[in-house]
């Protein structure tokens, strides 16, 4: 007899009589599937207050009436949203005793990337028994953060301790009915992190996940805020080039960034999930909700790195909506053998004298599928608002793919938006010229790529362009010929 | 009664009228009417007409089958015909072959009638190749193809050049209040011919009509086709122009298209490359302001290799005037050295006025070069200043630069009375005294 619906909904009905669910709430995973109840226990085990579970409950009521978006040029399985557990806490258990019984392919990328023996057995969930020097770092970190009055911790930690802050920002920028998965990330979150920059505070360091070691495993539904007072600067890192073995495939992220006058948040992403086997097996799918709003003056810039993922689906917006605030947007997105990524970026201009600047660089391989998406909205309010945008795409083989869909919308005559794109790929006589000079046309390549992604990458931190620059080359590795 | 209602309710007593021999046809357009009732007609909720609601044109009870006789004669469609030179024509009245006004021709090429075409056994073999065979399936095409009827049917036999430019002309009178019109042309052009052809829809009155207007044309091996579509009709007038363009190997097609009148006018323009080393081209400029809405949709479909494709779109956009541009372009994997580029450049001269552009680019094979650009601004500053400190007053100085603006794409057009024509509505429209004579 054929497996339907109702033979799921029973089963999970069962399954939750079965399982005692109420007296379960102390257990590290909860069961499969997604109701109201299961919405409700995530927000106690979170020890969240009472209007954040309403809140939650809000969003989750919204999702359910929402059906899965279609429009993004991507082809995947839908994922079973009954068939998800939607709660698991960090794993402290290790899962290995050494180095010796990890991945040698993993164990090779980590080498490629410089990282050092302590950071990849903690990357790749050695037991450490020694205490790493990060975590040292951590707690310097941590003073000189709160010396300045910055808070920089936890999304459940900031529930708890500043729930005046979060209440009143949070959802002020991705609305929990934003979308489908906002709207499901918005009931489900696990966690994530909170960042509060005071008034005129310039941080001085680069804030970055990688660092806040005490929480790991922010798990699937990852939830970023970020807010920065009037006349504030930060600079915010998220992910890491190492690549990430994570067993749950959906990922569904949501970050707000909330610029108030003249402050300046820069958001850095690289993103290295992993991308499914080479026959296009496994992976995991990414889709994400990023959005920042400018008040007067104040900047956002996006900077992102995407190699990973089976699916990415992401579109870092900036709503410039108060006078003379800028939006930048600088991509480079990787796609080799299955995987497929439909990213781009939204500026939507509200205000007068807004500038924006769209630089997005893809790069198709293998059989893969890139597509950039994006829009530019000029409002009938934004005077003089100006608009630049440039998209590359570099096509290695033919088998892929490399699209372009910009929609552009202008209703000011004040307005000026330039828009280009090409598709190209690397020319036969730049390997030649490199062969002739001795360069192999496998290093060649990864210096053309390097060239062409150079614009982005000049814009992220230091250290993190560095690793991307070699995370290019491995991400190409074997994409020649 | 909906339109989409009455359209289907009539078009039984539109098939029982017709008593033609080819069987076939019943069949295609019994199985379009089929169509036309599942799909019906395009609405926002569809990517291809996010920016572009039909609703407003479609509300109108427009008169399907004009029944009253027309008077026009020769002198008062004049004007809009361009006269000054020999051509063929094929005028239209309310949808209605006028044979004192038209001059056709059976002298080593057709230029002759869509409804005899597909009642004469002659020509069946072309009518079975070719009609009703690229046109995809989609609302609008199948609600004009249950309705075939007239049109104009243009066969260019194998190495023959058409001696002189043909005009397709449709007027509508204005004896019915409002009328809805769904004009079918095929034009075959056979291997190393060539032909030239003007294509215009033209209001008499203010009453309003609708055109969805559905051409076909096929470009053989080496075959050479220049088409000009001039859209100014009055701001009563509706137009949905549906035209496809199938080429083989060696082809040349070029299709400009100048839209500066009309209520709605969308155009709908695909171009399938079915050979090698083809040359597509497409142009247009558009001037237009009030409320009117101009909106181009083209696809470019680069299905093999050595192909290439030219877009150029130019717009000037005053008042509460909406332009909208969607411009396609698909590379297929197979379709290797393709050379494409498109650019849409835009000017807005109110705050009212807006512009939606969309250039796409779908790109499946590597060794190509592809390119789009698109700019949305206004009149430089400094330009201006140059003109103004030379004593030509501002006003003047702005209409000199949206003229050399629209103008260049005039650069490709090869009928030199065509150019002149069009030099003379764009400083019209844009109210420039040239002070020189073109």
């Amino acid at each position: 007899m054929a497996y339907t619906e109702d033979d799921l909904k029973k089963e999970l009905e069962t399954k939750e009589y079965e399982y005692g669910f109420y007296t379960d709430i102390e257990s590290d995973t909860f069961p499969v599937g997604l109701n109201e109840d299961i919405v409700r226990a995530i927000s106690k085990k979170k020890e969240e207050p009472e209007w954040m579970t309403e809140w939650r409950l809000e969003a989750y009521r919204h999702w359910e009436t929402m059906k899965e978006p279609e429009w993004a040029n991507v082809h995947y399985e839908k994922p079973n949203f009954q068939n998800i557990s939607y709660y698991s806490a960090p794993n402290k258990k290790p899962k290995y005793d050494s180095l010796d019984e990890v991945d040698p392919e993993l164990l090779d990328t980590f080498k490629k990337l410089g990282i050092s023996v302590d950071e990849q057995k903690k990357l790749a969930g050695v037991a450490v028994d020694i205490v790493m020097d990060s975590v040292s770092v951590t707690t310097t970190f941590k003073k000189t953060l709160a010396e300045k009055g910055i808070i920089f911790c936890s999304i459940s930690e900031a529930i708890r301790e500043h729930p005046e802050l979060v209440k009143k920002y949070i959802g002020s920028v991705v609305p929990k009915t934003d979308n489908f998965y906002a709207a499901l990330n918005s009931a489900v979150f696990s966690d994530g992190s909170f960042c509060y920059i005071p008034k005129g505070v310039r941080c001085p360091m680069e804030l970055s996940t990688y660092f806040r070691i005490n929480q790991a495993g922010t798990g699937q539904f990852e939830r970023t805020l970020v807010v920065a007072e009037p006349g504030s600067y930060v600079s915010y890192l998220e992910g890491c080039t190492a690549p990430t073995r994570d067993e749950n495939q959906l990922h569904a992220a949501v970050v707000e960034l909330v610029a108030m006058d003249d402050a300046e948040i820069k958001y850095s992403t690289v993103q290295n999930w992993f991308p499914g086997s080479k026959e296009g097996k496994g992976g995991v799918y990414n889709f994400v909700t990023k959005r920042g709003i400018c008040e007067k003056g104040a900047k956002i810039s996006w900077t992102q790195v995407e190699t990973g993922s089976a699916v990415t689906w992401k579109y870092p917006s900036c709503i410039l909506k108060g006078d003379n605030s800028i939006g930048e947007f600088y991509s480079i997105a990787v796609t080799n053998n299955h995987q497929q990524a439909d990213t781009g970026t939204k500026m939507v201009h509200l205000g007068k004298n807004t500038k924006s600047t769209i630089i997005s660089k893809g790069i198709s391989a293998g059989q893969s599928q890139n597509s950039y998406r994006g829009l530019v909205q000029i409002n009938g309010r934004a005077q003089n608002a100006r608009n630049f945008s440039q998209c590359d795409s570099l096509l290695m083989g033919n088998k892929c793919g490399a699209h372009t869909f910009p929609y552009i919308e202008v209703k000011n005559k004040t307005g000026q938006v330039e828009h280009e794109a090409t598709t190209s790929k690397i020319g036969e006589d730049q390997i030649f010229y490199c062969n002739q000079r001795g360069i192999d046309t496998e290093k060649a390549i990864a210096l053309i790529v390097n060239g062409f992604s150079k614009e982005v990458l000049n814009k992220l931190p230091m250290e993190f362009a560095v690793e991307a620059q070699k995370l290019l080359e491995i991400s190409l590795e074997g994409s020649v010929g | 009664m909906e339109l989409k209602e009455k359209l289907v309710s009539s078009f039984l007593a539109f098939e029982e009228e017709y008593t033609g021999a080819n069987d076939d046809l019943h069949k295609i357009r019994n199985q379009a009417i089929k169509d036309f009732e599942t799909i019906g007609f395009p609405s926002r909720k569809e990517e291809d007409y996010k920016y572009t609601s039909l609703k407003s044109v479609l509300k109108e009870n427009y008169s399907l089958f004009p029944k009253k006789e027309n008077t026009i004669e020769y002198k008062d469609i004049k004007k809009y015909l361009i006269h000054e030179i020999d051509t063929y024509d094929l005028v239209f009245i309310d949808g209605i072959y006028s044979s004192h006004l038209s001059s056709t021709t059976h002298d080593k090429i057709d230029v002759c009638l869509m409804s005899s075409a597909l009642n004469k056994d002659l020509y069946k073999p072309v009518i079975d190749n070719y009609f009703n065979k690229i046109a995809p399936k989609n609302g609008l095409n199948a609600l004009n193809t249950a309705f075939t009827k007239e049109g104009a049917f243009i066969h260019i036999h194998k190495n023959t050049m058409a001696d002189k430019p043909i005009q397709i002309i449709n007027f509508s009178t204005g004896n019915e209040s409002s009328l809805l019109l769904q004009p079918r042309n095929l034009i075959v052009v056979d291997e190393n011919s060539h032909c030239q052809i003007i294509e215009r829809h033209q209001s008499l009155t203010e009453h309003p009509v609708l055109t969805n207007s559905v051409t076909e044309i096929f470009a053989d091996k080496r075959a050479i086709v220049d088409y000009y579509k001039i859209q100014n009709d009055k701001l009563s007038a509706s137009l949905i122009d549906n035209t496809y363009i199938q080429q083989k190997s060696e082809s040349f097609c070029s299709v400009h298209t100048f839209s500066f009148g009309g209520k709605l006018t969308r155009n709908n323009l695909n171009f399938y490359q079915r050979g090698e080393r083809i040359d597509s081209t497409m142009k247009g400029v558009t001037i237009i302001e009030g409320k009117q809405h101009v909106d181009h949709n083209t696809l470019v479909h680069h299905i093999e290799p050595n192909c290439e494709s030219h877009q150029d779109y130019k717009g000037i956009f005053d008042e509460k005037s909406v332009g909208v541009f969607n411009g396609k372009v698909v590379v297929e994997k197979e379709a290797q050295k393709t050379n494409a580029y498109q650019s849409n450049n835009n000017i807005l001269l109110d705050d009212k006025a807006t512009i939606n552009s969309k250039p796409q680019l779908e790109i499946f094979a590597d060794d190509v070069k592809c390119s789009h650009g698109c700019t949305i601004g206004q009149l430089d500053e400094e330009a201006l200043f140059y003109l103004q400190s030379r004593g030509i007053p501002r006003k003047e100085a702005g209409g000199l630069l949206m003229y050399a603006f629209a103008n260049n794409v005039l650069e490709s057009v090869k009928i030199p009375e065509i150019k002149k024509r069009i030099n003379k509505l764009i400083a019209l429209k844009l109210g420039v005294e040239l002070g020189f004579n073109l």
